[in-house]
């Protein structure tokens, strides 16, 4: 009837899942019971949750981002705990069964739950208003990927308490991922979350790249879109091309554990190695769907303020497609100790190497884009030049990493954590921080509190620093990585510092929260009256704060890149664009239920795979079945604004009032 | 002026495609039905690439040469072939709007797909008796998942089609049904492509 | 904060790392080179090292002086505020990373190469052959020319290369000794190849360096390099001592177990590790927990 689950699913034995869930469930029941007693329902259900505007959606996917950052940073700090306590023969307080969960819950919320949330959600939120025109291509199927990914979110944490996860590490290799080695429901609960929201995230590559290329405002060509715009498209371009990769490989291991499959087993001919390759045939392009992204943020922050124009944007340009092109001719530097011999060795790391030119040529023009400005120091420059110091010395030790002989000695030690922690909290993780502080105003109305920003990034850079920089030396001592316990005392003082780092990173976060609550306290005091709280370049900065649903009374009529900052200094161009205000009435899309339900019957259907529960799979697979249907016959998406509410909206904003 | 007049001012004087503002809503949806799908022949790329590499992997038991009836697939691919045919007719029904034509295209897609579909059962039902089913080595695996990942689209091809004949019988032909019939086009065509892909490489190219 | 507290910050973290450093090249790690392949690998990382941070610590110390100097309060500062395109510039910004990368790419390529870990090490002396099997979670190392075998401890003598076959019964592992040089993936129903060398007499450490599972944080082994007379008693004792290792001990010794005895067997099967590789024999964890 209910297929392996039962009550012994349930760790009621270990004290640390039962405490966490305990407070977990508790937060969320004094969540629900006040919003139920304040009568709030109404709201969140029509405002938010069957929300079809991007805006909205980007801003639920930053939440989702942020909440799971304070679960995969948990276990970050168990794992520190961990290896600052087990030298020399000590266990420590978490055996290898939990602390093997652990690391793979680290990496897997990481990736898919924290950073790419975070990276999308800049992107919904920020394209549309970049590129001048009211949504995205397809604003129901934008609401269907944010709720795939949170049906995701919650299978993924649904395995702390009913079940177990993943031991295979983050990207679960064969055979250890196989029926075989790993009979338990980690693996499963690993590899339907992904697929589930690994659906949402194809979709949103899909429905952004049809925007970008689609849907921009007249007069706007590719060569006058916003850097962020071109970074974007190239990363759901990889989205588009790289994540049927990882469908199809994970498609194959469930077949595999599921139907008996041969795919990757030991037996009757199959080949571990292929999965090996498929996936990070997927790996690499999605490092680079998200860092992409951040450079973008970084691009706009930089020129913003610094009071000048990005310098050398088409190359720029050409770099970013360069990069998207040969992000799917690297894989192999993964796995170099695999074995595939010299020449294939030799070419892998060359084309790795190739791929560093144009990452240098962005951070030349970014220099280059601070020279000769007016640099005002507000909280995301701090982050962008952070990043700079930062990603630099990522990217050197990328580089080291791949000449082939060097890897052969580093290659899954601690020195391969420090490279990629490196770039991708000195690159993703600052890129976003940066886009957050820079958009938020946009999204709210009100600037975040700035001596609290500083201080978050001081936490984050400072304790990146003390955490990670051990951990190169670590990685050169000689150790490797996913250890639950190590002999050499020599070790400890470094695992100690780096466990100093993370709980100043953890500080940071902590002070992350403290910061929008302080706002939010003085948000009056604080409101963006002018729509323009930065002296922006491009086309967001032209619309109110927050902007209505349909973001621009008017869709701008561009001539030029930076339209924005054009049309403030030069009143030519401020006629041009903002035209005689010919209001009209417009239809917007309705709010739509389906992405709410789709990701409902999605997380029926993956728990009843993972548990074996075959009736309440066909449970799931028919309420999706019925939800695609009574979506298919809604006749009335849209809703129609009159020209008096399209008025009112801009009426108090009018340009010329802004460019003085 | 309105956007609509920009438009049409934009492309009276030759205004570049990139510039001449959103693109109608028909364009969108064709597009980006268009990236979904590509991001769909990814998928049955990996599927191809898994073949390839473990086609040799027989395990001891039956290979390609042991299993495949030429002239099964045959009649399989000219059914899929011509319901492709069939579907394109009643694509330009739709355009014109004539209802009964379009009934009559697309029952013959369906029955021309639900032949291909039965024959493709038939011969896995024929395997899996002869001890030859996914499970007995990775080269099988590796065949049942990517003829069958095949087969799945085209039944699931087949529903869609279903939903679009009742979205004609009760909606009409508006433009959103228009849209999707447009798709749905996509979406048969593509399937040959990749039948073509799986016949010569699977079929045809069996050791 | 200014740039200027920045650059003083920086100033700290690189001490701190210059310390780190030196730390690591007091332990048994791979700046602790004990044999030729280990010595040009951790040449090509300093290297490596020198030639990218000729490139990045001006990079890094341009950013902050830039960010100082454009400060929007420094009136000496030239505001420019049209200019976003240069020809020289754009020409340098392009060369600088390509002609770094050239350079590394032959480096790369060549050691690729040299270092190749199936290729053969330059020495007067005869190979001696090991045969590696990872079973979970221990090493089993078989000695074909003597007809012996160790688990959990390769003893082999100094100066005399090493000519390793590898191989795993259930999930991928890593054979990794960290003084002496490269590692390489062992994989069921596989046979990887590696060639090390130990200089000197002494111990040194050995581990995985592919996560298998539970008991993974116990595959370490110590390797002994002895000289060659000593190697040649150890022989000698390891026969005497008796004990054999055929297929049946072998599948005892493959269960999972997080058991480590270091032992030895004076008489192996031949062919056993051939027929191990074919057979990729191996008992799954399911089994192990009942």
């Amino acid at each position: 009837m209910f297929g392996r689950l039962s009550w012994a699913a349930i760790p009621f034995d270990v004290p640390i899942v039962m405490i966490t869930a305990a407070t977990v469930g508790t937060v969320l029941a004094a969540v629900l019971l006040l919003v139920t007693v304040k009568g709030w329902w109404p709201y969140l259900w029509r405002e938010w949750i069957t929300s079809v505007d991007h805006k909205r959606i980007g801003v639920m996917y930053m939440i989702l981002g942020l909440l799971m950052l304070v679960r995969g940073f948990a276990d970050a700090l168990m794992m520190r705990t961990q290896l600052a306590l087990a030298a020399n023969g000590a266990m420590g307080y978490l055996p290898p069964e939990h602390y093997d969960q652990i690391f793979s819950a680290h990496g897997t919320i990481m990736i898919f739950f924290v950073a790419m949330p975070f990276v999308i959600g800049l992107m919904n939120f920020a394209l549309p208003l970049q590129l001048g025109v009211r949504d995205v291509a397809f604003p129901v199927l934008n609401s269907v990927s944010f709720w795939l990914t949170a049906a995701g979110v919650l299978l993924v944490n649904l395995s702390l308490v009913v079940g177990e996860f993943s031991r295979a590490g983050w990207l679960a290799y064969p055979p250890l991922s196989e029926l075989a080695y790993s009979p338990g429901v980690g693996v499963d609960y690993y590899l339907w979350a992904l697929q589930i929201s690994g659906m949402g995230t194809l979709l949103s590559g899909v429905n952004l790249t049809t925007t970008i290329l689609k849907l921009r405002a007249p007069g706007m060509g590719y060569g006058r879109m916003p850097v962020f715009c071109w970074t974007a498209l190239a990363s759901n371009l990889l989205i588009v091309a790289a994540f049927p990769i990882l469908t199809a490989t994970f498609a194959m291991l469930l077949l595999d554990r599921y139907c008996g499959f041969h795919f990757f087993t030991n037996e009757l001919g199959g080949n571990p190695m292929m999965y090996v390759n498929l996936i990070w045939i997927w790996g690499h392009p999605e490092v680079y769907i998200l860092i992409l992204p951040a450079f973008g943020v970084f691009s706009e922050v930089i020129a913003t303020f610094s009071g000048k124009p990005l310098f050398g944007y088409r190359s720029m340009v050409m770099a970013t497609m360069a990069i998207c092109m040969l992000s799917f001719l690297v894989w192999l530097h993964h796995f170099f100790t695999m074995g595939a011999g010299a020449d294939v060795n030799g070419f892998f790391g060359i084309a790795t190497m190739i791929i560093a030119v144009p990452t240098g040529v962005k951070i030349f023009n970014w220099l280059f884009t601070l020279y000769g400005g007016k640099i005002r120091f507000t909280v995301p420059i701090y982050w962008a030049l952070g990043f700079m110091a930062t990603f630099v010395i990522g990217g050197m030790t990328g580089v080291m990493l791949a000449i082939p002989p060097a890897d052969f000695v580093l290659h899954n030690s601690l020195f391969l954590i420090a490279h990629f922690h490196n770039v991708i909290i000195g690159g993703v993780v600052f890129g976003v921080m940066a886009g957050y502080t820079y958009w938020f105003p946009k999204a709210f109305g009100f600037k975040l509190n700035e001596t609290l920003g500083k201080a978050v990034f001081w936490c984050w850079c400072i304790g990146f620093y003390l955490a990670f920089v051990p951990l190169y030396a670590l990685g050169l001592m000689g150790a490797t990585r996913r250890m639950q316990h190590y002999t050499d005392p020599q070790w400890l003082p470094l695992m100690q510092v780096a466990l100093v780092g993370a709980l100043l990173i953890f500080c940071g976060i902590i002070l992350t929260a403290v910061q929008l609550a302080v706002s939010i306290r003085a948000r009056h005091r604080n409101r963006d009256l002018t729509g323009d709280p930065w002296n922006g370049r491009t086309l967001e900065w032209s619309t109110p704060s927050p902007p209505p649903a349909w973001n621009f009374a008017l869709l701008p009529q561009v001539a030029r890149t930076d339209a924005f900052w054009a049309a403030k200094h030069n009143p030519e161009e401020t006629k041009r664009l903002m035209a005689q205000r010919n209001y009209e009435s417009l239809h917007i899309p309705r709010n739509n239920p389906t992405g709410f339900f789709v990701a409902f019957f999605s997380f029926i259907l993956g728990f009843a795979l993972i548990w074996r529960i075959w009736w309440l799979a066909v449970v799931g697979l028919l309420g999706l079945v019925v939800v695609g249907l009574m979506q298919a016959w809604r006749t009335d998406g849209e809703v129609h604004v009159s020209v008096d509410e399209v008025a009112a909206a801009d009426r108090p904003y009018p340009l010329e009032a802004r460019a003085a | 002026m309105s956007a609509a007049e920009h438009l049409l001012v934009a492309s009276a004087t030759s205004v570049p495609l990139s510039q001449r503002g959103p693109a109608p809503t028909r364009v969108v949806a064709g597009f980006g039905f268009w990236l979904f799908l590509l991001s769909d022949i990814v998928i049955f790329g990996a599927l191809f690439a898994a073949y390839s590499v473990l086609s040799g992997e027989t395990a001891g038991g039956p290979s390609g040469v042991d299993l495949f009836d030429h002239k099964h697939v045959f009649i399989e691919t000219l059914c899929l072939l011509a319901s492709s045919v069939t579907c394109g007719f009643g694509t330009l029904a739709v355009q014109r709007a004539e209802a009964a034509s379009v009934y009559f295209w697309m029952a013959v897609t369906f029955l021309l797909g639900g032949t291909f579909l039965a024959l493709e059962l038939g011969e896995f039902r024929d395997m899996l008796a002869r001890g030859a089913g996914p499970s007995h080595s990775a080269f099988l695996s590796a065949f049942f998942t990517l003829v069958g990942t095949h087969g799945l689209h085209v039944t699931i091809g087949l529903c869609w089609l279903i939903v679009m004949l009742m979205q004609v019988a009760t909606l009409g032909f508006r433009p959103m049904v228009a849209r999707r019939f447009f798709c749905f086009g996509l979406f048969w065509h593509a399937l040959d492509i990749v039948w073509v892909g799986v016949f010569t490489i699977v079929y045809l190219g069996a050791r | 904060m200014t740039p200027i507290k920045l650059g003083r910050l920086s100033r700290h973290a690189s001490t701190c790392a210059l310390v780190c450093l030196m730390l690591a090249s007091c332990s048994e790690g791979p700046l602790d080179p004990q044999g030729p392949v280990d010595k040009a690998e951790r040449l090509i990382l300093l290297d490596a090292t020198a030639i990218m941070l000729a490139v990045g610590i001006p990079v890094i110390l341009l950013t902050f002086c830039f960010a100082w100097w454009f400060r929007s309060g420094n009136r000496r500062a030239q505001y420019r505020p049209d200019w976003e395109y240069s020809g020289r510039i754009e020409m340098i910004v392009w060369s600088i990373p390509a002609l770094v990368i050239l350079f590394l790419g032959g480096i790369a390529w060549i050691g690729s190469h040299d270092l190749d870990p199936p290729a053969a090490l330059k020495s007067s002396a005869a190979p001696v052959e090991v045969q590696v099997v990872s079973v979970d979670w221990r090493w089993i190392f078989i000695y074909p020319q003597q007809g012996i075998a160790s688990v959990d401890r390769l003893t082999v003598p100094a100066g005399v290369p090493i000519h390793f076959r590898l191989t795993s019964t259930s999930v991928m592992n890593s054979f990794f000794i960290p003084q002496l040089g490269s590692q390489i993936y062992t994989m069921p129903g596989m046979a990887t190849q590696l060639n090390l060398l130990a200089d000197h007499p002494g111990t040194y450490p050995g581990l995985s360096a592919q996560f298998s599972g539970d008991g993974f944080s116990d595959m370490r082994f110590d390797v002994v390099a002895a000289s060659a007379a000593q190697f040649q008693s150890w022989v000698d004792a390891t026969h005497a001592a008796g004990g054999v290792l055929d297929r049946p001990t072998f599948e005892q010794l493959a269960r999972p177990s997080s058991e480590h005895t270091v032992r030895t067997y004076g008489e192996v099967t031949t062919g056993l590790f051939d027929s191990i590789v074919a057979a990729h024999v191996g008992m799954t964890h399911a089994a192990a927990q009942e």
